[in-house]
């Protein structure tokens, strides 16, 4: 224990390093996944394709990758935009499929009203098709985000600061407290993300929270009995 | 006024819903089609905002040909209401009948208050304005979907059985409602119902068709009524054998004895 208190700076700083490489991953694997869904969920003919080229990207082993993109990118091997680029793949590939599914989810009576309202194809997507997906792309990008925070260690093994490092150097000099902070660090990364992205999802959402607990009050008694079993 | 021109559409898999249609709706009238599932009148409704595009013949407003106009303009100016109201489920009450002056360019906060107006006007309570969709029973949905058909004052209002899903109780109300607002603004509605008792109750003409989109009769309720002009019709109506009334007592019975009604 005394060598997590005597190196809480190094912890702190391995976490805003994880923070920095996870996070943007995170929005690239969002802001790309939902229009590659959207062409999936628009052109049914694509989707088979695309959700497969999806589960191959995802397929490929994480460090073979590392090494790899430097030389699409022309990205040093050390660079975080590589190690970005990298849990962004994966993050696309992961998110590609939710997202497709949560297009389609959308109520076609709703996607109908709304053109005949007079929504334009643009702002139908924004202002009805997106919001509405908007809960399962969530339940999605859940996902995706704590996947992507415990990928990141594995840039370790190139050199790139995160909490990885912990564990490479831990495991390296048999500090087991070291390797524990790692893995401790990491989880509570995972877990404070993902409750960010839930208040996030409330904030945009606020229809979803007044729904959520009117189906609450529903079922209530089936609530309960679940609890109870 | 709406005309369709030997207006026709057929689907790829050779599936007629509507064939050589021709047909007038006056302005400021309620001109209701009525026919059972599959004889195409709700795609003969969306022929009008170009939902659906004819295969054949056209579709004109006041002699202009809708094709001949820019689709999402000419639904901005289309007043439409459907079965289970349509509602947008993320948006409150009064956005959701904002929705089209919005989209039409009107500022938000001055498209609310003429929301809250148009509220008031189909019977809604003030208080319901900041609900969502389902937070609202069947027929306070439907005075919304009705609120949010009026809100931009379309000349008209294409309504696609907006009163199906609630209860009959609800739904005669709903109807007076509608007549009392239509004696008041004068649109010119075209109205798909599968009820011939809410075709007679609101149109000043009715169109009843057959399967394939064809027409069997068209006129004022009362002529079609004393005229039908065969069989389908009478059927259609209520006319046939099993509907041959008499009166026992206070009550108005069918040929088994089973009461119908009460004779005022």
């Amino acid at each position: 224990m005394s060598w997590i208190l005597d190196n809480v700076s190094t912890i702190v700083d391995a976490t805003w390093a994880h923070l920095w490489l996870a996070l943007p991953a995170i929005v690239i694997s969002f802001v790309v996944a939902v229009p590659v869904a959207w062409v999936a969920s628009r052109f049914r003919r694509s989707r088979f394709t695309l959700l497969l080229v999806a589960g191959l990207i995802y397929a490929i082993p994480s460090l073979p990758l590392f090494i790899i993109l430097p030389l699409i990118l022309g990205t040093p091997v050390r660079s975080i935009v590589n190690v970005i680029a990298a849990l962004g793949l994966y993050g696309v590939a992961l998110m590609v499929r939710y997202a497709a599914d949560a297009l389609d989810a959308v109520s076609k009576d709703t996607v109908l009203a709304a053109t005949a309202m007079g929504y334009g194809p643009m702002r139908r997507f924004f202002g009805v098709q997106l919001p509405l997906a908007g809960p399962a792309l969530l339940a999605g990008l859940r996902v995706v985000a704590v996947s992507t925070v415990s990928l990141v260690p594995v840039s370790a093994l190139l050199g790139v600061n995160s909490l990885g490092l912990l564990f490479t150097d831990g495991f390296q000099r048999g500090i087991f407290a070291e390797v524990f902070a790692g893995i401790a660090a990491t989880v509570a990364v995972a877990v404070v993300v993902d409750l960010g992205l839930v208040a996030l999802g409330k904030l945009l959402m606020p229809w979803e929270r007044a729904s959520l607990r009117g189906a609450r009050r529903r079922t209530h008694t089936e609530d309960e009995q679940a609890v109870a079993a | 006024m709406i005309e369709f021109r030997n207006a026709s559409k057929s689907y790829d898999d050779g599936t007629l819903a509507v064939s050589d249609l021709n047909l007038i709706a006056k302005s400021h009238e309620i001109t209701v089609l009525v026919g059972s599932s599959g004889c195409g009148k709700t795609t003969m409704l969306r022929m009008v905002n170009r939902l659906v595009a004819p295969t054949g013949g056209q579709v004109l407003i006041d002699d202009v040909d809708v094709a001949d106009r820019n689709a999402v303009e000419l639904r901005r100016s289309i007043g439409y209401v459907m079965q289970n109201s349509g509602l947008l489920p993320h948006r409150t009450t009064v956005d959701n009948i904002a929705t089209v002056p919005v989209l039409r360019g009107t500022p938000v906060k001055e498209a609310r208050k003429r929301a809250m107006e148009l509220m008031e006007i189909v019977g809604l309570d003030p208080s319901q304005a900041r609900r969502y969709p389902w937070q609202l029973s069947g027929g306070q949905q439907q005075r919304v979907g009705v609120a949010r058909g009026l809100a931009a004052d379309p000349n008209i209002l294409l309504m696609d059985e907006p009163f199906g899903a609630v209860d009959p109780i609800v739904r005669a109300d709903l109807q007076r409602e509608l007549l009392r607002l239509q004696a008041e603004l004068g649109k010119t509605i075209l109205f798909v119902t599968h009820d011939i008792a809410e075709a007679i109750a609101l149109g000043d003409k009715i169109v009843i068709l057959e399967k394939g989109g064809k027409i069997a009769q068209q006129g004022a309720p009362a002529e079609i009524m004393a005229k039908p002009v065969d069989d389908f019709v009478s059927t259609f109506l209520g006319l046939d054998e099993s509907r041959e009334l008499h009166v026992e007592g206070d009550l108005v019975v069918d040929p088994s004895g089973r009461p119908v009604g009460r004779l005022a």
